[in-house]
């Protein structure tokens, strides 16, 4: 499962460097829609995958690690996501406004030749 | 909890609620009202800066550290906000130059669109908020209030120079972010706590194998903080960004680069001190060679900027490169002597920028004036009645507040005598000779390199100044509010104090720098902070039913 979590997180990652690397501004958007996933996931995964686990101490059982998962990744990966989103959907409005100003999707406004 | 450490969360609720009631106030209307709540705001948060700054003071040494367990939960499980002399001191400055700033917006840039007031509120929290927390979670979050912010505020105004510049630096913020959430889930894979006390408690104890992953946590992290705090490579969207926003958010703006710079001298102290075992000064190379190429390539950026607002942003990029360097070297002089050039260097970047528009309005194109023609005395004149043509013109209050005031800028961004820019220089210089003994190539580049930056920001001043006041013909007095000249006197009579009052400062600063560089009090304080016993405990006491 580390195996697939870290080939799916590398995969996510790289497309997302690719494309924040592109000229036009709807695939720098979509590159770092994918960069967030990528980051997102990875701090999920700091918290030592299992499954069935929930991240509760129940009465009876030691609180350790093997017996519960940490909440802690998981709330940070909510905080995350949510600032994540909110940045994005701001970095949407300035792009619209950049096309509505300089007429073309290029990063730099240039019309290509 | 003394009324000091409750007064610790003032600079975070204050700027939050004026927020919130400012939203509450659309529609021209209300437009004083709103300006009047900005500015008398911001003034409170200052006075309350300062209120921190001596209270914190008063301890002598190491100074107090006060801590505020946010909803009562204790360390390493709760979130902290630590007032200590370091973020004290810079909640003085960011109170300082938000003033300023924002009196110089109600001259007109806060009518350029509509939530101008709001942005600038949520700016100061996420400022403020960054400089308190003692959590990096926290802090990250704060950094994103901080920059979501300044998106809007860069952005003011419009047009297209802004958003393609806007565009750039939001896309720039948003890898940064990226990096800043990896380094910092590592280091909470390694340590498994996110309190900055508790980490740097519990650093020396990190098993050797583990050791690679949490430097190279620490090093994403880091790179996140370079980015912000305009390391070259890493700074290539400070210049069109700070450029091409208004005179007031970019006066506002000086400020962030020194949250980077914070972030880092605050974590780098803490972390890799002398007692943290095999990680001990993990990185400073890093910081001391960047931070020389930085003070390199603003260096050769002054001598090559025409443009005022362009020698600004070089300006802003020098002192980076100053500052972190000397935090490089991890010498306890020259920290103390880089926190004095910090203070002045940001007040005198915050000036210019303000300056700059004001200086960019004499700039009328198409108004020529025969003003030579008209002053000149010919055969015609009879000067004993006339004395007119022999005087010439009444010099406008304008003019001459606008260029004194700019010699001043000058002489503070360069470093030369008498201002504080000149005492924070030489300061530094002669930390950096001390030096010598113990890290000589550091020393040996720095001296030369801040010596080359002072000339460069004199050649390149000077040439701005006399294109700007001394060339002839187009040009006219500017139209000055009392405002715009009310935010720049304000400045120079904080550099003026600066100046004045250098040796209490200085001395603030060593103390500040000693204790950063032994970080243990922050340590014990935070991790010993109490929680108070809460009403659930004492109900339990009294026997009353859950």
């Amino acid at each position: 499962m580390e195996f697939l979590l870290a080939i799916a997180i590398g995969v996510l990652g790289g497309s997302g460097v690719w494309l924040v690397l592109r000229p036009r501004t709807f695939q720098v958007v979509m590159g770092l829609a994918l960069l967030s996933y990528a980051v997102n996931l990875f701090i999920f995964s700091i918290g030592s995958l299992v499954i069935n686990r929930p991240p509760l101490v129940v009465p009876g059982q030691p609180a350790d690690l093997a017996h519960y998962t940490d909440p802690m990744p998981q709330s940070l990966v909510l905080t995350a996501i949510v600032i994540g989103f909110a940045t994005t959907a701001l970095f949407l409005v300035v792009l619209l406004a950049a096309r509505g100003l300089s007429g073309t999707d290029h990063v730099d406004g240039d019309v290509d030749p | 909890m003394t009324a000091l450490s409750s007064l610790i969360i003032v600079p975070i609720l204050l700027p939050l609620l004026v927020a919130a009631v400012l939203l509450l106030l659309p529609g021209a209307g209300q437009r004083q009202l709103r300006a009047r709540i900005n500015v008398c705001a911001t003034l409170a948060g200052l006075v309350v800066a300062a209120g921190l700054l001596v209270g914190v003071d008063n301890g002598g040494g190491a100074g107090r550290i006060e801590v505020y367990l946010a909803s009562n939960w204790q360390a390493p499980f709760g979130i902290v906000l630590v007032l200590d002399r370091l973020s004290a001191l810079l909640l003085v400055l960011v109170g300082l130059v938000s003033t300023a700033s924002a009196l110089y917006a109600e001259a007109g840039w806060s009518r350029a669109g509509t939530y101008f007031h709001p942005l600038f509120q949520m700016q100061l929290l996420g400022l403020n908020g960054a400089f308190l927390t003692g959590d990096l979670f926290n802090l990250f979050v704060f950094f994103e209030v901080l920059l979501a912010a300044s998106y809007g505020l860069q952005l003011h105004g419009s047009g297209w120079l802004r958003v393609r510049a806007g565009m750039h630096y939001i896309a720039v913020n948003l890898l940064a972010s990226s990096l800043f959430l990896v380094g910092l889930a590592v280091l909470y894979g390694v340590m498994g706590t996110l309190s900055m006390a508790d980490i740097a408690d519990k650093l020396a104890l990190v098993a050797e194998r583990d050791r690679a992953l949490l430097h190279a946590g620490a090093a994403i992290l880091a790179v996140a903080f370079l980015i912000k705090a305009a390391i070259w490579p890493l700074n290539a969207w400070l210049l069109p960004a700070y450029t091409s926003t208004s005179a007031p958010v970019a006066a506002l703006f000086v400020l962030m680069t020194k949250v980077g710079f914070y972030a880092l001298f605050r974590l780098w102290t803490l972390l890799f001190s002398d007692d943290a075992g095999a990680s001990a000064h993990f990185g400073g190379e890093v910081l001391l060679t960047g931070g020389l190429l930085t003070l390199a390539f603003g260096a050769i950026g002054l001598l090559a900027s025409i443009r005022l607002e362009r020698i600004a942003a070089f300006s802003v990029i020098v002192t980076a490169g100053t500052l972190m360097a000397a935090l490089g070297m991890k010498a306890t002089g020259l920290s103390a002597a880089a926190l004095f050039y910090l203070v002045s260097a940001t007040l005198s970047a915050a000036m210019l920028f303000l300056l700059l528009d004001l200086v960019r309005r004499t700039r009328v194109e198409g108004l020529v004036r025969p003003r030579e023609t008209e002053i000149l005395p010919d055969e015609d004149d009879n000067l004993d009645d006339d004395q007119v043509p022999l005087i010439g013109r009444a010099f406008p209050m304008s003019v001459a507040l606008l260029g004194l005031a700019f010699v001043a800028c000058a002489l503070l961004v360069a470093g030369l005598p008498p201002l504080s820019g000149f005492l924070a220089k030489l300061s530094l210089l002669t930390a950096a000779v001390r030096t010598m003994d113990d890290a000589p190539g550091g020393a040996w580049l720095l001296i030369p390199l801040l010596l080359l930056a002072g000339l460069f920001a004199t050649i390149s001043l000077v040439r701005a100044g006399i294109h700007h006041f001394w060339a002839k013909g187009g040009r006219s007095a500017p139209q000055m509010k009392a405002e715009e000249g009310g935010a720049v006197v304000f400045l120079l009579a904080a550099c003026g104090l600066l100046t004045v009052f250098a040796e209490p400062v200085f001395r603030y600063t060593t103390a500040t720098a000693a204790y950063l560089h032994a970080p243990r009090p922050y340590v014990d304080a935070v991790l010993g902070a109490q929680a108070r016993p809460g009403p659930a405990a004492s109900a339990e006491i009294k026997g009353a039913p859950p």
